[in-house]
């Protein structure tokens, strides 16, 4: 199994703890991940402004995995949504692929068919397997109450997802997260956005919408949340506390990458996996059960 | 008032002076109502009871400034097409997370303000640049309109015409002029290397290739 990876800016600036674990728990399941160093931005922040420069990034990035003839992984939703729409959309529309690739032929580029863009958790599910996955594990990390945070372009758009999970009843972060022997808990709201795409608008608005999942999150009993997404771990990790204080409340619930919590089921330590990096202290609550070292 | 209540929602061109006159009456008081209401103001009682005043946000539509080619233009783009299929069911503000928690925003209303072509309501407002893109009222729209895809339209018409929120202007030139967000420097990779993690390029000139504009 072999994909490109791509990183895009959050993550291996702001996010480093998910690029390790994502190394880390890749290595263990024989994925072979490789770097393509002229990776740019997917094109995701820049749809509000300009929609034709999104399409030239995300096509110039497939381009350079498809010039090695390699699928993409991505780590962060929002990067898997903007290339997975690029695919969709210049697989049919053959006048916007032809302008792409005039612009693409000045760095010496040609986007041809396009490739596969997968997020790394759809690859878990998917192609690795649960099977696989679980004769990984060797510590059980039963008694941990887990709240899996989907957010929203891990699944949607669903027309461009090939319905690989249900939108109104998603279940494969349940699934990987239950083979570690975490419970993982069900809380209104589940669906919900993060917010995260507003905080540049309106920080009010936007920490507003995280905090009713985090009030649904406490309310479940969970002791920790599971994400797949850079930004909404901004949300719910980085700005936890700034939550806590702009509504005079505590939830202290520490959020971890679905990566991390793979590797502490697979026996991985808390540097190899980079929960020191995580803001919401994360070792008095995984003491108990995994990684407490 | 039920009776009437059809022209609130019709986006029709030909309907749009009727509708406007309608429109102005809800905003004024319970007068025209008189027949259904035993006394003036019941109405206003009734929907601020029902739906918060804040919620109600067709009443104040001023339909004087509507531009018919706005509508024109927004139904041209591959993604507004869709538009005048919607019927006001309000799916898409019921499930909106951000009107969930900020009654400034509303999707069905935008989507009514464009087809009355209120073009400068629209593209000025601020309420735009709310919208989350999490696609939850794309998902469940009954009538098909890929409402996300449409804010995402009516934002690049509204930076064009210089109406955009600062953060968003600076991501755009961000990513233009360096191909990042965040540019990595040999701090960065510095971090990187002492946890294992490969250097990454610290400049990027295909940028200039590819925007050769900016």
């Amino acid at each position: 199994m072999k994909y490109a990876l791509f990183l895009g800016c959050t993550i291996p600036a702001r996010s480093r703890q998910y690029e390790l674990s994502a190394r880390k728990v890749a290595q263990k399941l024989g994925m072979d991940l490789v770097d393509i160093g002229e990776f740019v931005c997917c094109g995701f922040p820049v749809k509000a402004s300009d929609l034709k420069s999104a399409l030239v990034l995300g096509a110039y990035n497939i381009a350079l995995s498809e010039k090695q003839g390699l699928d993409l992984c991505a780590l962060c939703s929002s990067c898997t949504s903007a290339l997975t729409e690029v695919v969709h959309h210049l697989a049919h529309d053959d006048q916007a692929k032809a302008e792409v690739n005039e612009t693409l032929a000045k760095a010496g580029l040609h986007y041809d068919q396009g490739v596969k863009v997968r997020h790394v958790a759809r690859v878990l599910y998917e192609e690795v397997g649960k099977d696989e996955i679980k004769k990984h594990l060797t510590k059980s990390l039963e008694g941990l109450r887990i709240a899996n945070h989907y957010g929203c372009h891990y699944l949607k758009p669903s027309e461009i997802y090939d319905n690989f999970d249900q939108v109104e009843d998603p279940h494969t972060l349940d699934e990987l997260v239950a083979l570690t022997g975490a419970t993982v808990v069900d809380y209104p709201n589940k669906k919900r956005c993060c917010g995260g795409p507003v905080l540049p608008v309106d920080e009010k608005t936007s920490l507003a919408i995280a905090r009713e999942k985090l009030e649904d999150i406490r309310e479940a009993g969970a002791n920790a949340i599971n994400l797949v997404c850079p930004f909404c771990s901004v949300m719910y990790d980085s700005n936890q506390k700034g939550i806590e204080t702009a509504f005079s409340t505590t939830y202290n619930l520490p959020v971890l990458y679905l990566t991390q919590v793979l590797g502490l089921a697979m026996g991985m330590d808390r540097k190899e996996l980079g929960l020191n990096m995580n803001v919401v202290k994360t070792k008095d609550a995984l003491a108990k059960y995994a990684g407490g070292d | 008032m039920l009776k009437n209540a059809h022209l609130l929602r019709s986006p029709h061109p030909s309907s749009l002076r009727r509708t406007g006159m309608y429109v102005s009456l809800l905003g004024m008081s319970g007068a025209l109502y008189l027949s259904v209401f035993e006394q003036a103001g019941d109405f206003e009682r009734l929907v601020t009871r029902h739906c918060p005043k804040e919620r109600f946000v067709m009443a104040d539509i001023d339909l004087s400034k509507a531009d018919p080619n706005f509508r024109k233009e927004l139904l041209a783009h591959p993604e507004g097409e869709k538009i005048s299929a919607c019927f006001t069911c309000k799916t898409c503000t019921a499930s909106c997370p951000v009107s969930a928690v900020n009654a400034k925003f509303s999707p069905y209303r935008i989507i009514r303000l464009a087809l009355f072509g209120l073009k400068k309501e629209v593209l000025e407002s601020d309420f735009v640049w709310l919208c989350s893109s999490c696609y939850a009222c794309q998902e469940r729209c009954p009538q098909g309109v890929s409402i996300t895809e449409f804010m995402t339209l009516l934002k690049n018409m509204a930076i064009k015409a210089g109406h955009a929120p600062a953060g968003i202007r600076a991501q755009r030139d961000l990513v233009r002029g360096q191909g990042r967000i965040y540019a990595i420097d040999e701090f960065d990779n510095k971090k990187r290397n002492k946890i294992d993690l490969p250097s990454l390029p610290t400049a990027c000139s295909v940028v200039k290739v590819l925007f050769p504009e900016s």
